[in-house]
Parts: C-alpha cells; sequence; structure tokens
C-alpha cells in the first residue's frame, strides 16, 4: 500500500473504535499498542488508520509499520494483530461500565 | 451492541449540517467528546455504518444530538440532512471512545482547536463544561471557512457572554466578517502561539478536523512547547465515509 504522511489518507484510532471495541468487549482507544517494529507505546488512538482496502489498517503513528489489520466478511472477522508484541488493556472501567455485572 | 434511537427534533445548524436530536431508552450515558457510530440499513439488507461525533453535554433525559454534515457524495450524509424526520428511528452502536473525552473532574486550562465540523465533539465539552459547574478555563479556537459555516453561534455566545473562563477564537479560512483583525486563511504558527494558552500553564489539547488540520494544529501546538502526551487528537475526513 503506497502510504506516506502527506497524503492524509488516514484517520485515527478513534475510527475503528466501535468494531473492535464489540470484538475486545471493551475501549480499545486508550488501550497501550506497542509496534513489533520501533518498539513505540503509543495509545491505540492515536494510531493511523487506512479504511480504503476492504477492512482496516492501523499503523503506527512513529514509524507507519502495520500495527493491526482488521476485516469483516458475512459473519466473520479476521483480526491480524502480528504487527504488535503487546496491547495493554485497561481493565479498571469494566466494573462501571457493567453496573450489573 | 446495537441500540434504537427515535429522532425528536431536527435543527439546521447552517446550510448543509443538521443537528439531530435522538432519545434513546436504553442509553448509558456518555463523556463529552465521544462518537456513535449509526447503522443505515437498506429492504435489501444493504447496510453502511458511519461514525458520528456525539455534540450534546451528558444529560439525564438519556438524550443524545449528532451533528451531521452533508458531503456532496456521500452515501448516508445526505440522507440523515435532508430525509430523516421526527419519529423516525435510528440504530445507533455506542457511546465510543475513552481517549478523545474531557471528564468533569478534570481542572487544567484546556485548550480546544476545531477544524469545520470538528467542533462537534469539543462542543460537548464545553456544555459538559457548563452544566456542571466546572470552573476549568476553556480556550476554544474555531478554523471556519466563513461565518455562515460556523455551528452553534448563538449558543456559544450565550455561554461566554456568562463565563469569562471561556474564551473563543473565530479562525476564517475563506471569507471574513468586515474589518475583522485577521485576514482569511488557514491556522498558521502565529495564530496558534497568540490565541491558545501558554505552554507553560501545561494544558490539555483537544484538536478536532479533517486530518491535514489536526496535523498542522499538532506541529504548531509541538512548536509552542506543548507535550505530545498533551494534545488529544481526533481526525474525520473523506476516507470516513467509506464507500
Amino acid at each position: 500500500m503506497n502510504s506516506h504522511t502527506y497524503d492524509y489518507d488516514y484517520l485515527d484510532g478513534n475510527a475503528a473504535a466501535g468494531e473492535l471495541s464489540e470484538i475486545f468487549g471493551m475501549d480499545v482507544t486508550i488501550a497501550e499498542a506497542q509496534c513489533a517494529h520501533c518498539s513505540a507505546i503509543k495509545r491505540f488512538a492515536e494510531a493511523h488508520l487506512y479504511m480504503q482496502a476492504p477492512g482496516a489498517v492501523a499503523r503506527c503513528a512513529v514509524c507507519e509499520h502495520i500495527l493491526l489489520r482488521f476485516v469483516k466478511a458475512r459473519h466473520r472477522a479476521f483480526l491480524d494483530l502480528r504487527g504488535m508484541t503487546c496491547l495493554i488493556l485497561d481493565t479498571s472501567r469494566l466494573q462501571e461500565r457493567n453496573p450489573g455485572a | 451492541m446495537w441500540r434504537v434511537g427515535t429522532v425528536v427534533a431536527l435543527h439546521d445548524e447552517t446550510a448543509t449540517a443538521r443537528t439531530i436530536t435522538l432519545e434513546v431508552p436504553d442509553w448509558p450515558g456518555h463523556v463529552a467528546g465521544q462518537h456513535v457510530d449509526v447503522r443505515l440499513t437498506a429492504s435489501d439488507g444493504y447496510s453502511a455504518v458511519r461514525s458520528y461525533s456525539i455534540a450534546s453535554a451528558p444529560n439525564a433525559e438519556r438524550r443524545v444530538e449528532l451533528t451531521v454534515e452533508r458531503l456532496p457524495n456521500g452515501e448516508v450524509s445526505p440522507y440523515l440532512t435532508q430525509e430523516l424526520a421526527v419519529g423516525d428511528r435510528l440504530e445507533l452502536r455506542g457511546p465510543i471512545g475513552g481517549w478523545f473525552v474531557w471528564r468533569t473532574q478534570q481542572t487544567e486550562p484546556i485548550q480546544l482547536i476545531a477544524g469545520g465540523s470538528g467542533i462537534v465533539p469539543l462542543m460537548a465539552m464545553i456544555r459538559s463544561r457548563a452544566s456542571t459547574g466546572s470552573t476549568a478555563p476553556f480556550r476554544l479556537l474555531y478554523s471556519v471557512r466563513e461565518s455562515e459555516a460556523v455551528f452553534y453561534r448563538d449558543h456559544l455566545q450565550t455561554l461566554l457572554d456568562r463565563d469569562d473562563k471561556v474564551n473563543l477564537t473565530y479562525a476564517y479560512t475563506r471569507v471574513a466578517p468586515k474589518d475583522w483583525p485577521r485576514p482569511p486563511g488557514r491556522i498558521d504558527a502565529a495564530l496558534i502561539a497568540n490565541t491558545t494558552w501558554p505552554s507553560n500553564l501545561v494544558p490539555t489539547c483537544y484538536v478536532c478536523g479533517p486530518t491535514s488540520f489536526v496535523e498542522s494544529a499538532t506541529g504548531f501546538l509541538s512548536a509552542c512547547g506543548n507535550s505530545p502526551d498533551k494534545i488529544r487528537t481526533e481526525r474525520f475526513g473523506p476516507t470516513g465515509d467509506r464507500k
């Protein structure tokens, strides 16, 4: 994919948060993702998100390497996370989101 | 999880933007800055999903306001801004996002920078501040094409008139009102340096607009000494209108 920051053809991690939060069962925008290429740790909300493809591709805001690929087809979702060495999720708000649980 | 909201009011903000007020019976409440996904489904089963920022402050009435700008070749926004009627139902997913939010416990100076319809989530923050009686000092820099394109003009003016801890600077990109001190043009380093909080006050900055606008604004904020950790961004653009 031809991408460089001067094209401004990306959004940010917030734009994929609806789909991903449904899969993860929690907010992913505040999750910290470590890039497998440059090791930068940034909030997922800060990732550059490309949505021109059939799915969504999130790239590291520092080095532009792919962090995540996500495609939905019929009743299946394909999630490729190999571009992240770690995804650190904040579980502290799970209780307040599900007060009855 | 998709919820169903019923349209209870429609209000035109500009010639191309409309605020949709929805009543959502099972709305869990939201935080200023969050957005929702809206899903439209045609009779043949084809569906389209778009993200829209919430414009309203959290409230007890389970009401959610969205302001939608009509995109010339959009698939969803022309329907929402021209055909949707009071009583219609919309499917919503959300509220979404915990990063680009202002919480009422925050007391530090807040710098808001809006590019065009990027004002929407920032307006939710300003309204949330007002409705909770917060005294956090707010500054808003609102870059807009021309005065006819300003959203929420009257409400903003009302809030400004009664609270001197909220400050607003308009920056026009195409046409400025007569005798406006700054000629029309895109935001630049001098504008950011002169109208935003000094970085030594360590403001939290929220920037929302098209991607190119967000990139410029964050660059100028950084050049003024604001730490990247204190700058939160939300980008939107034509690529958000998924084709």
